[in-house]
């Protein structure tokens, strides 16, 4: 009970200073910290791979007190993340060493389509990359296709009528779109809705016909049989998935190996001092149990990476984007 | 029976005395979170979520749901008291509740609203109880098109809502749609309507900042004209005969209660909708069937009771396509689904069968959240009138600083302070002008949802409108709407062939 209380006491605290915003206490000298709560942006909607990914980070960071000030989650979906990019762009004062970013893939696909928006992403501080999420094809197990070769023929009966459901416009679920487009000579037509999670649902509900989640987006709907994933974007199969094939494996060429990078990014022109703190919170982050638990049971890969390994990660996959990007057309 | 046994071996969880302590505290937290402007049950969920790794994750979604049902009890009382919504959700509460507490009845809308929040909160826990799969495939029937098509259905019955006099309602629709158009457009990534490059139009006009704006702000400036600068002081008073009326006057409202609970209940399960939307259909379409519509908006009780149900019912509907389709059915539930992840469950189909205890631990502490919620409010009743006794000179300033709060905490940016401000002035002015501002609210809340989902409609039907007919849910819901649409047209018409001399001086 009395871990209750006071639970129940830090709460209207924590209430409070969310109201009347940040009195800020006079720092002391030595390492830096966080002078008030954190904003922690999330650049994709609620319910979606990214925003449960950042409210584990956030509960990971509360349980382990691995910061002493709390980081609060606020999901800018809006643009396809532009609205976040832009926020952390604009990041000014105290904020700049205040903010930090959950982000996806289309922090390079974003400010490359739309380079009115005057985001440089090299100017963003490293904070770390938490994991990759890998892609598959997906489809309603009522279309009875179990592989690519049925899927195939199934879409080019419907032409433009197959339905692919993606999240947002020159995100990466239209980038595979137009691969799998190219390589099998197919005209799916590509409909953007809000989040992964919303995606999952059309294809459950039947409102398409076909999707490429990633695979925490569709665990429920796949444990329960409604939807089943047919081939892989990854280099080699999937533990979770020992029946899906890699495109690779199909002996597909004109479809890449394809990862989601799930990282952390701070806003640009932050201080040493609190690009350190960051980095240390979230290195600290990756090693704990819960993690590493949440990476396994949702077929994540990769290693934690951060500073200049993370910076030269962010510089090759941007040229890779810049190319996809220009080979479909869209930029 | 196999509901009753598992609804009691989760009766059983629920009483434990850790998960009853959980839902008394999650009450009185939500009802306090709800009841103060800008903090509504999603900020309350999200601050409170990394508190819960303390207890087990029964414990855990038990008390955030606690805390959502708390919020949606105390959402009506600043509604009511203050005129400004206590949170998104009991905007609708403040059209009626706010007029009935300046002639004085704000007893009658207190009880009212507590009232009507219990019978919803109750229908929709027992439909939650017998019928959650047949429902989460109802959820799963709606796509883009219907979903668009219950939105025109919304807008069609808040037609009706400015009295009679349409072609202003319809301005103040426009204006609200215009308003939900300013941001980021999510189908292609462009910038609409930011006013050269002003950053905080980024994020689109949070509809709470108009609400506060208007009915916040606006009050105020209200009060001070109307007042004339007397110290005036409400006349609320509160006495247990004037309790047991304000109970006995419930009979008058049950026809809205009930219809507000199953049309909440039933928007709570759809995707993306939510508590917001369903309590300002439920209050369109209880000025609709009422018999008496133009005393809507100013003071009608049942304007409480109906979006009072709904709003109660659709949180707890909200819960189910979070539970059985890992789809969160509002913002709220949104971040109760991240809290699941967190505690390692994995919502779904099989969230029933394989944690049968979680599920229905939560399911029977929803039936004690209501019941605690009710009394705790009722309770706090004598309270609350005795602040509305203060004089508005003390009055004025706290609603003021409610207001500067409510309009910074959703977003922290003092942007939309500002723009709550000139919202506040414009609503007094349109106010005065005899504009009505229920409908700008709707638009503001319902464009966002109605205009995604007609373009995804159309992409997919190479831009044939023909889909929103063609497909039999949408189709139905459609027709109604139109008919609705054009009944007060029909009105209009049939006005002007049987007195044609009067001419037009409208």
């Amino acid at each position: 009970m009395k871990t209750l209380f006071r639970s129940a006491m830090y709460t209207i605290l924590g209430v409070l200073v969310m109201a009347f915003g940040s009195l800020v206490a006079p720092q002391d000298a030595g390492a830096w910290e966080p002078r008030k709560p954190v904003d922690f942006v999330i650049m994709a909607g609620k319910g979606g791979g990214a925003d449960k990914m950042a409210r584990l980070m956030q509960t990971i960071i509360e349980k382990h007190k691995l910061s002493t000030k709390p980081f609060i989650p606020i999901n800018k979906p809006g643009g396809s993340g532009a609205e976040s990019l832009i926020h952390l762009k604009n990041a000014s004062g105290v904020n700049k060493d205040h903010t930090v970013m959950v982000t996806l893939n289309s922090f390079y696909t974003t400010p490359l389509r739309q380079p009115g928006l005057g985001v440089d992403i090299s100017t963003f501080t490293p904070v770390g990359r938490m994991a990759e999420d890998t892609f598959l094809l997906w489809v309603h197990k009522d279309s009875g296709i179990t592989n690519v070769d049925q899927f195939v023929k199934a879409a080019k009966a419907k032409g433009n009528n197959w339905i692919m459901a993606g999240t947002g416009k020159g995100q990466e679920d239209q980038l595979l779109t137009s691969f799998l487009n190219a390589a099998y000579g197919l005209n799916m037509k590509y409909v953007p809705f809000k989040g992964g999670g919303r995606v999952a649902k059309e294809l459950a509900g039947k409102h398409a016909d076909s999707t490429v989640n990633n695979p925490s987006e569709q665990l429920g709907f796949y444990q329960a049989g409604t939807t089943r994933p047919i081939a892989a974007f990854t280099p080699d199969r999937m533990e979770l998935f020992p029946d899906a094939p890699t495109f690779q494996e199909l002996g597909q060429k004109g479809i890449p190996v394809y990862f989601m990078q799930r990282s952390v990014v701070g806003a640009p022109g932050m201080s040493k001092g609190a690009q350190k703190y960051y980095q240390k919170v979230f290195s600290k982050v990756y090693k704990t149990s819960e993690w590493q638990d949440y990476m396994k049971k949702k077929s994540l890969r990769g290693a934690f990476l951060t500073g200049k390994k993370l910076k030269k990660y962010w510089a090759v996959e941007k040229d890779i984007h810049q190319k996809m990007l220009k080979d479909i057309g869209e930029i | 029976m196999e509901i009753l046994s598992l609804l009691g071996n989760g009766f059983l969880v629920a009483f434990q005395p850790l998960n009853l302590a959980l839902v008394i505290l999650g009450c009185a937290l939500g009802l306090f979170i709800g009841a103060m402007p800008g903090l509504g049950s999603v900020n309350g969920v999200a601050i409170l979520l990394p508190m819960t790794f303390i207890v087990p994750p029964t414990g855990a979604i038990i008390f955030l749901a606690a805390i959502y049902y708390g919020a949606m009890y105390g959402g009506a009382i600043s509604s009511i008291m203050l005129g400004i919504p206590g949170a998104s959700t009991a905007v609708a509460t403040t059209f009626d509740g706010r007029p009935l507490a300046l002639q004085g009845l704000a007893d009658r809308a207190l009880i009212t609203a507590a009232a009507a929040s219990f019978i919803g909160g109750t229908i929709s826990i027992v439909l939650f109880t017998g019928f959650a799969p047949p429902l989460a495939a109802v959820a799963l029937a709606f796509g883009s098109a219907e979903e668009f098509a219950l939105m025109i259905l919304a807008f069609a019955t808040f037609v009706g809502l400015g009295g009679d006099d349409i072609p202003k309602t319809l301005f103040s629709i426009f204006i609200g749609l215009v308003l939900s158009a300013v941001g980021l457009d999510i189908i292609s990534g462009q910038p609409r309507l930011i006013f050269g490059d002003i950053p905080g139009f980024y994020h689109g006009i949070n509809f709470l900042v108009l609400a506060i704006g208007i009915y916040g702000i606006g009050e105020i400036l209200w009060t001070i004209e109307s007042s004339g600068g007397d110290v005036n002081v409400s006349q609320a008073t509160l006495t247990f005969r004037r309790l047991i009326e304000g109970f006995r006057g419930m009979k008058e409202t049950i026809k809205g209660t009930l219809m507000g609970s199953f049309l909440g209940y039933f928007v709570g399960i759809l995707p993306a909708a939510g508590a917001t939307p369903g309590s300002l259909m439920a209050y369109g379409v209880a000025k609709t069937m009422s018999k008496d519509p133009d005393s809507f908006g100013k003071g009608n009780i049942e304007g409480v009771a109906a979006p009072e149900a709904a709003n109660n019912a659709a949180s707890t509907g909200s819960m189910l396509p979070m539970l059985t389709l890992g789809i969160p059915g509002s913002p709220t539930t949104a971040i109760l689904l991240g809290g699941m992840v967190i505690w390692g469950l994995e919502p779904g189909p099989l969230l029933f069968v394989e944690h049968a205890e979680f599920v229905w631990g939560l399911i029977a502490s929803l039936y004690i959240a209501n019941l605690f919620s009710v009394l705790l409010n009722i309770s706090f009743i004598p309270l609350f009138i005795w602040v509305l006794k203060l004089p508005f000179t003390i009055l004025a300033p706290i609603i003021f600083i409610l207001c500067v709060i409510g309009g910074y905490a959703p977003t922290q940016d003092l942007h939309d302070v500002w723009l709550m401000f000139i919202f506040g002035v414009v609503g007094y002015l349109m106010r005065k002008l005899d504009y009505p501002m229920a409908p700008a609210v709707l638009a503001i809340v319902l464009g966002p949802l109605a205009e995604p989902a007609m373009r995804q409609s159309l992409i997919i039907s190479n831009g044939s409108p023909m889909i929103f007919f063609e497909r039999p849910i949408a189709g139905s819901i459609m027709v109604v709407a139109i008919v609705l649409l054009l009944l007060p047209l029909f009105k209009v018409i049939k006005g002007a062939l049987s007195k044609p001399a009067s001419g037009s001086q409208a």
